[in-house]
């Protein structure tokens, strides 16, 4: 036991000796998640728009009015024909082109229909589902409401039938996208900071010649596995801690779970971390390598963890392989307990997939830990 | 000059000894393309979802056909309580229930109305606002269909034309801003890292006195790693191609030259960063912490630019990915010419510049 707490001092002070480490593993990721907790953001606002108006009708004009009064577009603006809206496109200054036939009054009319051309730029596929979207709620409520006079002569046989759905948005009635990204960008920063320091750490020594002398020593494997990790073991939790505080004061995210269940899982979490840490520490020569695969796994882990886009939409291989991902767990649980509340019952599954993968990897990790070379 | 280029493959020997490292350079950037291309979509497919039908009656069971017929949702389970709602939301087993009232067919032969709840675990709002959208789609679709015969008075219809990416494919979106994530990390990492590993292992000293200057030692290591980028650009470019199908509208010079360009950018931030870090790990822990997040999520790449706050479009706008990501769709995708970017090239030029000259104002000739 004294043996670890005096490998523990020396790793601590290690870590505190490097000034220009203490800005990298504490301000830079709370920086991180204040700012980039903004940008994570799927609402399509601002769309830029324009349209070609060869009707210049009353009723065209009363159309682009309501485009004119929603909050989703941003910019109206004219264009003399078609060509001149695609260049435009082409340069990308606006997205979507709305065009009016001159025939469109007329047609309404005559045949009480009438057809306009919508052209969106779609290489953002799922912004142009969403203004796709827009255009139409806004067309259809502009159909509602020339109808509606002509709706009400009707009689009771020949009325319409409607079917209108309520949606009642659980959780998060506004649809804040803070709340669901700050947690997530949380989990991301504690998960990235305890790999890449704990998988450059052990190699850091195998390449500077240090890990030699310490192998000459009457240390154990596994005090010294266990002395090198405790310290990054600390620092993730106070990570969460103080990652936990700004969620709460800066961006008023809901804590609505038990904080002991938070905790008694992210201390878990941290181990498969800090295992595959190790792992990556022992199967390399240079800081390099193990950078260069720690960074390979943590992109990996990032954008297939169901932070950023569904996991039910990716194809059956892949939803098999994030059951591999350890993030994908904690961002689950941190939504859950956190947002809903869900009780320890709830995230049963989640912590025993996360309990079972610290055992394998830090077994692994002991395991192919040498001490002689 | 030779003895530049004397220097110049050693540093090529260096890396080439090194069968780990290169394994890992280029077989991982592969492997991620092609992992992403295919996997990551931010299409809403197979949402898991409940249905609590009060009324089970011919319409109602019709609708919750239409719905499981279709590719967007898949029904988990049928509940039969209101307070069941709450325990499959906290179990994270569905992301929504579609709650019919009671009566439901009753309704509409009487009222002609009748109401649809679809509650939402909107702690993903995104996903949750989709789902509304669609069910609400769905059953403006039935509805046609039960109203088929009615004349509706009056209708607008849009006649939508998706340019650039007709069918929507999501992969076009993913594989420009995996290629900017894959050359950016890797060309600033690996200068950064190898500059600094010359000062830690204190081998820069040997260098430095040498007869070489120093910014020949800098450039000689970096010319190996603007090699090493190209072929990783041109792998990316050829898989994107053949596997993913992604068009290259324009053409494939200015295509390669964007990439030189971006790639030396990359590097010129990361002999900046090793500039001012004294350890590999400092280096390293720069270029991933301080360049990862930002550029995945100020780069246009996942979330669009134009919804983010006022304030963080100004920051966007020093991200080096977001041009280059910018230039790739512009010339693959809507298959333009220089003059359409211009002015993205031009800010890449002048960021190349700004990082490279100021790397040479910091760099110093004697270490203390």
């Amino acid at each position: 036991m004294k043996t670890i707490r005096y490998i523990i001092q020396k790793e601590f002070k290690q870590i505190f000796r490097n000034k220009g480490m203490l800005p990298i593993i504490f301000v830079l990721p709370l920086l991180q998640l204040i700012i980039l907790s903004n940008a994570a953001t799927f609402e399509v606002k601002n769309v830029k728009f324009g349209y070609i108006d060869n009707n210049r009708s009353s009723t065209s004009r009363a159309l682009l009015e309501k485009f004119n009064a929603s909050t989703y577009f941003d910019v109206l603006t004219v264009f003399e024909s078609q060509k001149k809206a695609d260049e435009a496109m082409l340069r990308g200054t606006i997205d979507v082109v709305l065009e009016i036939p001159n025939h469109f009054e007329k047609d309404l009319e005559t045949r009480k229909t009438s057809a306009v051309g919508l052209t969106i730029n779609a290489i953002d596929g799922a912004a142009a589902g969403v203004e796709s979207v827009y255009v139409h709620q806004i067309i259809q409520s502009f159909n509602k409401n020339i109808s509606l006079s002509t709706l009400q002569s009707l009689d009771g046989q020949t009325k319409p039938l409607s079917m209108t759905s309520i949606p009642s948005f659980w959780y998060n009635q506004t649809l804040n996208y803070k709340t669901f990204m700050v947690p997530g960008i949380l989990v991301l920063l504690v998960t990235m900071i305890t790999l890449f320091l704990s998988g450059m750490n052990i190699v850091r020594e195998k390449e500077m010649g240090t890990l030699e002398q310490i192998n000459v020593t009457p240390i154990k494997k596994s005090q010294f596995i266990i002395g090198k990790l405790f310290p990054f073991w600390l620092i993730g939790l106070g990570l969460l801690t103080v990652g936990l505080i700004i969620s709460k004061l800066i961006f008023d995210i809901p804590i609505v779970g038990s904080l002991g269940l938070m905790y008694a899982y992210t201390s878990i979490y941290i181990l498969v971390v800090l295992g595959i840490g190790l792992f990556i520490s022992n199967f390399t020569d240079t800081q390099q390598q193990a950078m260069f695969i720690a960074w390979f796994f943590m992109v990996i882990f990032i954008l297939m963890s169901g932070l950023f886009t569904p996991i039910e939409s990716m194809p059956a291989w892949a939803q098999t392989l994030t059951e591999f991902n350890p993030i994908k767990y904690f961002v689950q649980v941190m939504r859950m307990v956190m947002l809903k509340g869900a009780s320890f019952t709830d995230i049963l599954p989640q912590f025993l997939k996360t309990l079972l993968y610290a055992l394998i990897m830090n077994g692994l990790a002991v395991w192919s830990y040498k001490k002689t070379n | 000059m030779k003895r530049f280029i004397g220097f110049v493959t050693k540093e090529f020997y260096h890396i080439f000894r090194d069968k780990r490292s290169l394994f890992i350079l280029f077989g991982m950037p592969i492997a991620q393309i092609l992992l992403f291309g295919f996997a990551i979509t931010n299409e809403i497919n197979n949402v898991d979802i409940a249905i609590l039908d009060h009324s089970k009656d011919a319409t109602t069971k019709e609708i919750i056909q239409k719905i499981k017929a279709s590719k967007y949702f898949s029904i988990e389970q049928f509940i039969e309580k209101e307070s069941d709602i709450e325990a499959v939301f906290k179990k994270g087993k569905v992301k929504a229930v579609l709650n019919f009232e009671q009566d439901f067919e009753a309704k509409l032969g009487s009222t002609h109305k009748a109401t649809v709840q679809i509650l939402t675990d909107a702690t993903d709002p995104n996903t949750a606002n989709t789902i509304a959208n669609y069910v609400n789609a769905m059953l403006a679709k039935y509805q046609q269909e039960r109203n088929a015969g009615i004349a509706i008075p009056f209708q607008i219809v849009a006649q939508t034309r998706m340019v650039y990416n007709p069918e929507i494919k999501s992969v076009f979106m993913f594989v420009p801003g995996v290629m900017t994530i894959i050359l950016m990390l890797v060309s600033a990492m690996m200068t950064s890292i190898s500059i600094t590993r010359e000062k830690e292992l204190g081998t820069m000293e040997i260098l430095l006195v040498s007869p070489l200057k120093p910014f020949q030692v800098i450039v000689g290591k970096v010319v190996p790693y603007i090699f090493l980028s190209v072929i990783n650009a041109i792998v990316i470019i050829v898989l994107s191609i053949f596997v993913f199908k992604m068009p290259v509208e324009g053409s494939f010079f200015l295509l390669g030259l964007e990439s030189v360009l971006f790639i030396i950018v990359a590097l010129g931030l990361g002999i900046l960063i090793s500039t001012i870090s004294a350890t590999q790990q400092t280096a390293m822990m720069i270029s991933l912490m301080g360049l990862m997040l930002p550029v995945i999520l100020l780069s246009g790449f996942i979330f669009p630019i134009s919804s983010m706050p006022l304030p963080l479009q100004v920051i966007s706008n020093i991200i080096p990915a977001k041009w280059f990501i910018i230039i790739v769709k512009a010339i693959m995708l809507k298959g333009v010419g220089l003059q359409f970017i211009w002015k993205e090239t031009l800010i890449l030029i002048a960021m190349a510049l700004f990082f490279i000259g100021l790397s040479v104002k910091k760099y110093k000739i004697r270490l203390e």
